[in-house]
C-alpha cells in the first residue's frame, strides 16, 4: 500500500521511538509519522506501534500513567476496528496496564536489568505476526528490561493457552515469566504485545534480522 | 465539603514474587537481625482529599485504588481515612 503510515507514539521519557522508526522507514521502506501521547486523531495512520522506553519516568508502575493519556484513551475504537498494534516492551506494559492484553509485567525475578540477546520459540502466529512454517521456528531478539516478568493468574494462562494467544516463549526463560511468555496477542490477533525488541534485530550489521518479520507485518490487513 | 487525610497501603498480591523483599530480607538477615520470616515491600500513597462526607470521598478513593494506585492484577489495596 503506498500511502500505509505507522504511527509511532511518543511519549515523554519512550526511548525507542526513533529506532522503531529507523527500521520501518530504513529496512522496510514503510513511512512513519510520530504521534504525541495528547494527540486522539488517528484517523492518518493505519498501524500503530507502542515503543520502548520509560513512559511517565515508570512512575507508581511501568504503564501506569501513559494508559490515561488521551491516545491511549483513542486507541480502543482503533484496536475494534481490526487495525493493528504493536507494542514493544514499555508498549507492551503499557498494553497490560490498559487492558488490551491480559496479565501484568512485574519487576525480573533476579531483579536485573537484563540486556541480552535471547532465543524465543513462536508458539502461536494468530494475527500473522511471525513466520510461523510448518516447523516449529526460533528467533533471536534483543531483550532490555527490568520488569519484564510477565503475570497472570491461572485463569488466564489456560485461557491464553487454549486459544493460542501465546505469540513467543523464552527458550532460557531470563526473567522468572510465567510459563516462559514473552509476548502474547488478543483474541482477534491485531494486538501484540512482546518483551523482545525486533526494531533492534532489522539489519545484519547490527545483530541480525528476526525482527523484520514483525515489523513487516504491521502491513498486513 | 470535609476535608480527608486517607493514607492508602498497595501490596503485592501472595500469589506474586517479591524479588525486592526477597533482596531486603536476605540483606535485613546480614545486618543480624534474626527470626524474619517474610518480608514484602508495597507503597504507600497519602492523599488529602474534599468531599460531602465519608462516603462520597470513600467512593472517590475507591475509583482511585482500582483504576490507578494499584493494578489488581498484581496487587491488593487498603486505606484508611481520618476526617481533618
Amino acid at each position: 500500500m503506498d500511502n500505509f503510515t505507522v504511527g509511532v507514539v511518543v511519549f515523554p521519557g519512550s526511548n525507542c521511538d526513533r529506532d522503531v522508526s529507523w527500521a520501518l522507514e530504513g529496512c522496510l521502506d514503510i513511512r512513519t509519522k510520530y504521534l504525541w501521547h495528547e494527540s486522539s486523531d488517528l484517523s492518518d495512520v493505519h498501524a500503530i506501534v507502542l515503543p520502548g522506553g520509560f513512559s511517565y519516568g515508570d512512575y507508581l508502575r511501568c504503564g501506569a500513567i501513559a494508559r490515561f493519556s488521551p491516545l491511549i484513551n483513542a486507541l480502543d475504537e482503533f484496536v475494534k476496528s481490526g487495525k493493528r498494534v504493536l507494542g514493544i516492551c514499555n508498549g507492551f506494559q503499557i498494553l497490560t496496564e490498559s487492558g488490551f492484553l491480559p496479565g501484568a509485567l512485574v519487576a525480573n525475578k533476579n531483579l536485573n536489568f537484563i540486556c541480552d540477546d535471547v532465543e524465543l520459540d513462536i508458539v502461536s502466529s494468530k494475527g500473522g505476526w511471525f513466520n510461523n512454517g510448518d516447523e516449529k521456528q526460533t528467533i533471536k531478539l534483543p531483550i532490555a528490561h527490568g520488569e519484564g516478568r510477565y503475570h497472570c493468574d491461572s485463569d488466564t494462562l489456560k485461557k491464553l493457552v487454549d486459544n493460542e494467544l501465546i505469540a513467543l516463549r523464552y527458550k532460557n526463560n531470563p526473567n522468572g515469566s510465567s510459563f516462559d511468555i514473552a509476548g502474547i496477542t488478543n483474541a482477534r490477533g491485531n494486538v501484540l504485545g512482546l518483551m523482545p525488541h525486533p526494531e533492534r534485530a532489522c539489519d545484519e550489521t547490527i545483530g541480525g534480522t528476526d525482527g523484520l518479520f514483525t515489523l513487516k507485518s504491521l502491513i498486513l490487513k | 465539603m470535609d476535608q480527608f487525610a486517607v493514607k492508602i497501603f498497595v501490596r503485592l498480591r501472595p500469589s506474586v514474587l517479591d524479588p525486592a523483599g526477597e533482596a531486603t530480607k536476605s540483606a535485613s538477615i546480614k545486618l543480624g537481625v534474626e527470626g524474619i520470616k517474610s518480608l514484602r515491600i508495597g507503597k504507600m500513597i497519602e492523599v488529602k482529599i474534599e468531599g460531602n462526607g465519608e462516603n462520597e470521598v470513600r467512593e472517590k478513593i475507591d475509583l482511585l485504588c482500582d483504576r490507578l494506585f494499584a493494578n489488581t492484577v498484581i496487587e491488593d489495596y487498603e486505606y484508611s481515612l481520618e476526617k481533618l
